[in-house]
């Protein structure tokens, strides 16, 4: 008896945890995209406001919610380019226009909400991408991710290249590295990413878009990156962890004693630790942050 | 050789007030392009933006109430914006003025309601600076774990930003909680701030408190502290230049701390202010209060000077009072927010400047190439 029900408790944990994770796994890839080319990108919280609006609103408009994740990659691709454009082109601080990012992103949100779906507050119930199995397709699909971004980093010369621009731009400009390029590029992939990220909630785990749905997502999947020191793999298990502690705190809390405020806490803590040197210190690319001047030394 | 000396200072002196008129115009500039892409997507959805934009100044500066309570949130504003301000000065980004904020406000209900039979003037000292210091203690933290283990104030911060909300509603539904609400008790009335309303009943409709003084006090404390003390000087030494200051001798471990511990007590300073003066207690929070991210906006918009702050916030006060008021016109608030997020992008980004500058090199280059041509 006692065995069934812990089974019961795997059977509810494990789906809840996948489904917590999926938007945390895009984003946080979109992240490294992003970080390892040498480019902070703080904005992916807002971008996966974007990204979660615009698959509910293309789904809307169309009925098919595979158009709905095109239409949000397209969307968060367009504010990855800007990141890209005021960070390279400008060399403007990357974190404060992160977080210009965030404001306007969010606010876009929530004025397209009103001017469109004619009210505040959330949108109408839309078609969702369809389960398979006791999993979303999107779950399947960032799993999947995980390994392609891996593949793509370690294994291919763009990938040997976007992690030379984000440690040593310079070495990689002479060796004939296109730094702007690549940081173009990588940006863009992770606006697209972080954007699938915020749709995999609006229209995978729900089928509308809320108002501040997104809830602080962004910056967990930006701490499971650092958490998982930088490596999409290393980044995947934080994800999972996190998701962890969001599927005990919605499933469990009843059961367990520990306060609530404590899980919501915890991905914020750890993270902390993990910068800090605590737990196994995560140092990030060395060029992270650092706009590139052609013919600086 | 005095003929010399004469033209030098003027030269001098025109340098000088060119720089005075770019420090103004380029944000200027940034905050009516700003405006005008905002008005441009009110215009977009079919509303007109005159109409907008008068709202949000009806709103903001209709009538005494209203202008009350947009220096109420200026007050705030100050604050923040000060926060940030002082770490830019030092060459950090105090993103977790947010977190700081919260601790200052839940500080100051565990202060002003638990404390009990001071006399007003001593209770209400205590809960501002007791708020203050919780705030000063989170970012002071994050100023530490930087100088010492060299982790990032920019994760921290945000990361203390999240733990801060947590507690806080930890402690407003547990030890502060009000019979089972979603708000905490209500702090002693020995330790509530002055408003306006108690003595001029033309305010008699707004919340606006002796904090707007305290706020605008604290800046100029703090631009004396900058520009005119040693310890400011160090502190904007190690921002300008860090391995610099090092060599010239200033222990820029201990500067990164003192600055974040101080734009800390600025941001908790605020949130005590909301506590001991606005709502007297803390409610249950969803989400954050913003006042520590709009403080980025304040910040970048008055060139992270004090005094320059104190304008800025007040323009931002105007904006985000002035926010409903289009509501009622049925065009979304968000539009303020929206004007908010373009106006940091083009100031953070140096748009105008560096869009200036490039307008220069190619005229100058235009009018070489034309003069070679003429001849």
């Amino acid at each position: 008896m006692r065995e069934m029900t812990f089974l019961t408790l795997l059977a509810i944990m494990i789906p809840a945890t996948l489904r917590q994770a999926t938007p945390l796994i895009f984003s946080a890839l979109g992240g490294n995209f992003s970080e390892r080319s040498g480019v902070v990108n703080i904005a992916l919280e807002g971008i996966m406001a974007i990204g979660a609006f615009f698959a509910v609103y293309f789904t809307f408009i169309t009925g098919n919610p595979w158009i709905g994740i095109a239409g949000a990659m397209f969307v968060g691709g367009l504010f990855g380019l800007l990141l890209a454009y005021l960070s390279v082109n400008f060399k403007a601080n990357q974190v404060v226009v992160g977080t210009a990012i965030n404001i306007l992103a969010v606010s876009l949100t929530t004025f397209l909400l009103v001017e469109i779906f004619g009210r505040p507050g959330q949108t109408d119930n839309v078609n969702k991408i369809a389960d398979l199995g006791p999993l979303n397709i999107l779950t399947y699909v960032a799993i999947i991710m995980v390994f392609v971004t891996y593949y793509i980093m370690y294994k291919t010369p763009f990938g040997l290249r976007l992690r030379a621009v984000g440690e040593h731009p310079k070495a990689a400009d002479t060796l004939g590295v296109n730094v702007y390029k690549t940081r173009y590029i990588c940006v863009s992939i992770s606006g697209m990413l972080a954007a699938i990220g915020g749709a995999a909630m609006a229209i995978g785990n729900l089928s509308l878009f809320k108002e501040g749905m997104i809830g602080g997502r962004g910056f967990i999947a930006l701490a499971a990156l650092i958490f998982g020191k930088w490596n999409p793999i290393g980044a995947f298990f934080a994800c999972l962890f996190f998701g962890l502690a969001e599927a005990i705190r919605m499933n469990l809390s009843g059961y367990i004693n520990v306060p609530g405020e404590f899980l919501f806490a915890l991905p914020y803590i750890l993270t902390m630790f993990a910068v800090s040197g605590f737990v196994g210190k995560s140092i990030g690319p060395a060029a992270s942050g650092v706009p590139y001047e052609k013919g600086e030394r | 050789m005095d003929l010399q000396k004469i033209n030098v200072q003027k030269s001098e002196r025109k340098e000088n007030l060119d720089n005075l008129i770019k420090q103004l115009a380029y944000p200027l500039i940034a905050i009516i392009t700003s405006f005008v892409v905002g008005g441009l997507l009110v215009a977009a959805f079919g509303s007109n933006p005159i109409v907008a934009y008068s709202a949000m100044l009806r709103g903001s500066l209709g009538d005494i109430t209203s202008i009350g309570e947009t220096l109420v949130i200026t007050t705030y504003l100050i604050l923040t914006g000060l926060s940030i301000a002082f770490g830019f000065r030092c060459g950090l980004f105090n993103i977790g003025a947010e977190g700081q904020f919260v601790m200052g406000a839940i500080t100051a209900v565990w202060i002003g309601w638990g404390l009990k039979g001071l006399p007003p003037f001593l209770h209400v000292t205590l809960t501002l600076v007791g708020g203050a210091l919780a705030g000063g203690f989170w970012g002071g933290f994050v100023g530490w774990l930087k100088a010492r283990l060299g982790s990032h104030e920019v994760i921290n911060g945000i990361m203390m930003n999240y733990i801060a909300v947590q507690l806080s509603n930890f402690w407003v539904r547990t030890s502060l909680n009000q019979d089972g609400k979603a708000f905490s008790v209500e702090i002693a009335d020995s330790a509530k701030l002055w408003r306006f309303s108690e003595t001029f009943s033309v305010f008699s409709k707004t919340r606006l408190s002796g904090g707007l003084f305290v706020a605008i006090l604290v800046a100029l404390v703090a631009y004396y502290v900058l520009n005119k003390t040693q310890k400011g000087f160090e502190i904007r030494a190690v921002g300008f230049n860090q391995h610099a200051a090092e060599y010239g001798g200033i222990n820029v471990k201990n500067n990164i701390i003192l600055a974040m511990f101080s734009a800390g007590l600025f941001a908790g300073l605020a949130g005590a202010i909301m506590t001991s003066a606005m709502q007297y207690r803390v409610n249950q929070l969803m989400g954050f209060t913003g006042f520590g991210m709009d403080g980025i906006a304040v910040a970048l918009v008055g060139n992270n000077h004090p005094i320059g702050v104190i304008i800025s916030a007040l323009l931002f006060g105007i904006l985000q009072k002035g926010g409903p008021m289009m509501q009622i016109e049925g065009i979304a608030k968000e539009v303020v927010f929206i004007v908010q997020g373009i106006l940091i992008l083009f100031v953070a980004a140096n748009f105008v400047r560096i869009m200036h500058d490039k307008y220069k090199i190619n005229k100058e280059l235009k009018n070489s190439l034309n003069k070679r041509e003429g001849k």
